[in-house]
Order: structure tokens, then C-alpha cells, then sequence
């Protein structure tokens, strides 16, 4: 999940400029020229497009692949990170990746279910939709701060794993959510009249017919976010990371280590850091997040060639 | 012509000789403010198949879907007058729709079978109707497939899926399936409109096996189809901005040669428009 923001802001000025330059061109030359000119641009959009994530791909690979090897990935952070491993460091990730799955996907597929099959569609529940739709845009510091003031404070679950996921959780929810609202929706009209009119009820219909037909697209859907939730700095900054807890959470209730986090204390407030263990910290994370990216595409995949 | 005229007349017989199955009694169905059908009153023989017809959104669906509720699903939708099954008022507030559908199952447009395997997709209503046993599953399964004259062609591929049959083949499945639940009403929204030819007469003759047992209401664009297989018809059109109308009802052999309206004698002799 490199930044696609950047992604999508590279493209759109490098698209616009295209357009502009063409609208010019078109003017001028011939038909061939301007068709041999827009395609340079398009690729040329394309290529600038590209280019950053593989940069920050290989780049993170070049200056962390020195830092990985079997004792950084298996033992505990010694001297503020500076020497050991961060064995506690992946486990919190995906301890946090667990916990925010956990809370996430049914509340968020239940929640997709409702608002597809059972709610009426009226204002109340466009307005709903929307409202979902753009909790994916809150800034997630502003999810952090949500979390430290209920789960963290009003609910006294302190700072720890626990209200972390949770705080992980609602922000992952809109995004599970939506992406269940769409995989359900794309499930034919004609397998819910069938199963309908045959003395079926709709909670059987929803659970034998439709829900099967989209799960592989709500999988997707929570794969996606629980790797964006795993990538997350600011929710968790507030709500339970800690910057060296050298031993595993052994409750929900305890504070814990996170690679983003982790990736964030060691580059910026650990003095005389090497370079190699912070890249190698982003390299992991790198890998983790990627890794779950690319499941969802094979799921995704999968699922297509099956129809 | 004259064939199948002699035809027409022994079936009627047959048709009077049967009792009520279905009755509506001036009914008025609105979607929104949108009247779609206009004071409809007939009785649906049992054990006779009834052929609905009429110029595309004259209101043939809507008549059809009355039956087994279906309308319900289209928000906004309101039945007025009464509709009976069995003398049972089926619009009153007690009545549980599911159980409803149970007994009038339908047969739609496109086949619709159920991305699953052949078995599963006969098996699919009894299981929900709380059948676990395997034998008695198969047996229902292996009677529903040779009830919908499909057994011989798909015994050797119970387990593929219903999707990777032809549109014939998927439209009996889709009967097959109606017919496990056990069903006694029918209704088949133009079961043939996208099947060729020959798989066409293959639903025919299934139909017209199924009649002796099942009452079966059929809308259809096809007249020459209405006339093959249904003994009674009713014949709706729309006038100007009303739709709805139930211009004729009666025996398919008179409304045939000898339409008492002048508009129904217009669409059946094709100077309709």
C-alpha cells in the first residue's frame, strides 16, 4: 500500500498535462502525429505512474536486505531497537492485524448484509451509505483520538492491544462495509427470485445463495483493509504502541509493539540509529503489507475464473 | 388447424369439469402510483393449464406474480380486491408468504439455476424445508428430475454444475427444482421466450404431462404456443395510458376461433396496433 494518493496525484497532473499538450497539438498537426504524440504521453503517464512504487520498492529492499537475517526476525529489540531483533515488534502487527480482523469482519459483513437485503431504501439509508462511504476519508489520527477517548478512556481498556484493534477495527469498517455492500449487490437478482419463489425464506436466501456468491469479494474487501490497518501509524500512536515492551503482549490488556510504529520511533527519536536496521524495520513491514495485497489479488483472481 | 381445433374442444371439456384453484375477485395492483392491473376477476381451473396473453406490458407478470406474492419484492407495490387459493384469502394479514410460495412455485423468464451442481440445485428447497437424510434427498432429487423429463440426460452428471447445461436443460432444471418442493400451482413466466425451438416443445410436452397433476398457469407471448398447450386464456392489452385490462377470458379453443371482443379477434389475427 504505497502511497496511492501520490499515485493517483502523479497521474492525474501528468494526465491533465497530456491532455493539454494534445488539445494543442491536435490543433496543428495531422491526425498521425497527434495519434503518435498521445501515445507517448499515455505511456509517459503510465511509466511516471509506476515508477515511485518500484523506487520505493527496490530501494527499501537495497538498504534493508542487509539488516534481515534469522536473529532480526526472531529475537527481541535490545538498546532502544539499536542492536536484536524485532521479533515483538512483527507478532504486535499481526497480533493488531488479528484483533482489528476479529472485530471487523463480522460487524462489517452483517452491517453489509442489512444494509443491502433488509434495509428500505429511503433517505435514512442513503444516508447511512454515504456516511459510510466517506468515514473511509476521516483522517485516521481522528479515528486515533476516537479510540483513546472511548476505548482507551471511557471504557477503561487502557492503553493496550485491545482498544487498539479497536480503534483499527472501526476505521477498517467502512471499508469492509462497503466493499460487502458491492460483492453483495453483484450477486444476481435471479438467484434471490428463484430461491424465493420456491418457499425459501430470505435469511436463507441471504446465507445459501448470496452470501457464497460474495464472499470471495468480501474477502478481498477485508484482506485490503486489514493491510491497510496494519500499515497504520497514527491510530495506534495514541492507543497502546509502545516504544520497546522486549517481550510479547500476553493480554489484550497489555501494551505492545508495531512495525509502523516501531518503524516510526526508531528513524526519528532513537539517535545514532543505523541506517540498515530502519530500512530493514520498512522492508518488513513492506513485505507484510504487499504480501496480504497480493492475496487479495489471487483471491480475487481465483474467484473469477471459478464463474 | 382444424387438428388442433378438435384438440382444443376435448380439452375444454376436461378444464370445465375441474374445480376452482385460483380465484381473484376485482383486484386492483399499483406500483407506486402506477395502476398495473385494472379490476381483475377470474377463476384458475385446477388441473388445467391457463395460458395468460397479451402485447408486452399489458400487465401479463404482474397477473402472473399475484399468485405467489412475488409483487411483494417491488417496493411501493399494493394489491386491493381479493385473491384466493384454495378459498383462502391469500393477501389477509395471517398468511405466512413462505408457506405461500411452497405451494405456488414459479418458473421465470431466464433460467435461473443456482451456481451449484445439478443435485444441489433440486435438493436446494427441500434441504431449506429441513430435509438432512441423503436417500430421502436423492429420491426427491431423482423423482424431481424425472418429473421434469431431465433425468436420462443429467443422472451421469448429478454433481456438475447446473450452469454448464444447456438453456433447455436449465429451464427443466429450474422446473425440476420447483417441482421438489412439491408444489400444486405452477406459474411459469414465458418459460420459453429464450429457448429455441426444439427445447421449446420439449417444456410443451413437459407441461402438458404436469397438467394432469399440477395446476399450471403459463404467460406467453407466443399464441401458437397458447393454443398448443393451455385450455383456458386469458387475453390483457393496454389502452392508451391504462395497462392491465382484461379484455377476455374463457375455454382457448373460443377465445381462439370465435373471440367475443372485437380487440382480442384484432391481436389474434395480427391486425393488433
Amino acid at each position: 500500500m504505497v502511497d496511492r494518493w501520490l499515485i493517483a496525484f502523479y497521474i492525474y497532473v501528468v494526465v491533465n498535462i497530456a491532455v493539454i499538450v494534445l488539445a494543442v497539438i491536435k490543433a496543428k498537426m495531422t491526425r498521425k502525429i497527434s495519434e503518435r504524440t498521445a501515445f507517448v504521453f499515455l505511456g509517459l503517464a503510465t511509466a511516471l505512474a509506476v515508477l515511485p512504487v518500484l523506487f520505493i520498492i527496490v530501494y527499501t529492499i537495497i538498504n534493508g536486505a542487509g539488516a534481515i537475517s534469522w536473529s532480526f526476525l526472531t529475537q527481541a529489540p535490545s538498546q532502544a531497537g539499536k542492536a536484536g531483533g524485532i521479533l515483538p515488534v512483527i507478532i504486535g502487527t499481526f497480533y493488531l492485524m488479528l484483533g482489528t480482523l476479529v472485530f471487523a469482519l463480522p460487524i462489517g459483513v452483517m452491517a453489509g448484509i442489512y444494509l443491502t437485503e433488509y434495509a428500505r431504501d429511503n433517505w435514512l439509508t442513503r444516508l447511512i451509505n454515504m456516511a459510510i462511504m466517506n468515514l473511509a476519508g476521516v483522517p485516521s489520527i481522528v479515528f486515533g483520538l476516537f479510540g483513546l477517548s472511548v476505548f482507551v478512556l471511557a471504557f477503561h481498556f487502557g492503553l493496550s492491544l485491545l482498544a487498539a484493534s479497536l480503534t483499527l477495527a472501526s476505521q477498517a469498517l467502512a471499508m469492509v462495509i462497503t466493499t460487502s455492500r458491492e460483492a453483495i449487490l453483484a450477486v444476481p437478482r435471479e438467484y434471490r427470485e428463484g430461491s424465493l419463489a420456491i418457499g425459501v425464506t430470505k435469511w436463507q436466501t441471504v446465507r445459501h445463495i448470496v452470501l457464497p456468491q460474495a464472499l470471495p469479494g468480501i474477502i478481498t474487501g477485508v484482506v485490503l483493509a486489514i493491510s491497510r490497518a496494519a500499515g497504520e501509524t497514527a491510530p495506534i500512536l495514541v492507543t497502546g504502541a509502545a516504544f520497546l515492551v522486549p517481550r510479547l503482549p500476553g493480554s489484550p490488556l497489555d501494551q505492545f509493539m508495531a512495525l509502523p510504529y516501531h518503524l516510526y520511533t526508531v528513524s526519528s527519536n532513537v539517535p545514532g540509529m543505523s541506517k540498515t536496521t530502519m530500512w530493514g524495520v520498512a522492508l518488513v513491514l513492506l513485505v507484510v503489507v504487499l504480501s496480504f495485497d497480493v492475496l487479495a489479488a489471487v483471491i480475487r483472481f481465483r474467484s473469477r475464473q471459478r464463474i | 388447424m382444424n387438428r388442433n381445433h378438435a384438440l382444443l374442444s376435448n380439452k375444454t371439456l376436461t378444464a370445465q369439469a375441474c374445480a376452482t384453484k385460483l380465484r381473484t375477485e376485482k383486484v386492483n395492483l399499483y406500483y407506486g402510483s402506477f395502476q398495473a392491473l385494472r379490476n381483475i376477476t377470474l377463476d384458475i381451473h385446477a388441473c388445467a393449464i391457463t395460458a395468460i396473453i397479451g402485447p408486452s406490458g399489458c400487465g401479463k407478470s404482474s397477473l402472473l406474480r399475484l399468485f405467489n406474492r412475488m409483487n411483494d419484492l417491488i417496493p411501493g407495490a399494493r394489491v386491493e380486491g381479493n385473491v384466493e387459493l384454495d378459498g383462502i384469502l391469500i393477501y389477509s394479514p395471517g398468511i405466512d408468504v413462505v408457506e405461500l410460495r411452497k405451494k405456488v412455485g414459479m418458473v421465470f423468464q431466464k433460467p435461473n439455476p443456482f451456481p451449484m451442481s445439478v443435485f444441489e440445485n433440486v435438493a436446494f428447497g427441500p434441504r431449506r424445508h429441513g430435509m438432512s437424510n441423503r436417500a430421502e434427498l436423492e429420491e426427491i432429487v431423482e423423482k424431481s428430475l424425472r418429473h421434469a423429463a431431465l433425468w436420462d440426460e443429467v443422472k451421469d452428471k448429478l454433481e456438475q454444475s447446473g450452469l454448464a447445461l444447456s438453456g433447455g436443460q436449465q429451464q427443466r432444471l429450474c422446473i425440476a427444482r420447483v417441482l421438489a418442493v412439491e408444489p400444486e400451482v405452477i406459474l411459469m413466466d414465458e418459460p420459453c421466450s429464450a429457448l429455441d425451438p426444439l427445447a421449446t416443445l420439449k417444456i410443451e410436452d413437459l407441461m402438458r404431462n404436469l397438467a394432469q397433476e399440477y395446476t399450471i398457469i403459463i404467460v406467453t407471448h407466443n399464441m401458437q404456443q397458447a393454443a398448443r398447450v393451455s385450455e383456458m386464456a386469458a387475453f390483457m392489452m393496454m389502452e392508451e395510458d391504462r395497462a392491465g385490462v382484461l379484455v377476455e377470458y374463457g375455454p382457448t379453443s373460443e377465445l381462439f376461433t370465435n373471440p367475443k371482443d372485437k380487440r382480442t379477434e384484432d391481436y389474434i389475427t395480427g391486425r393488433f396496433g
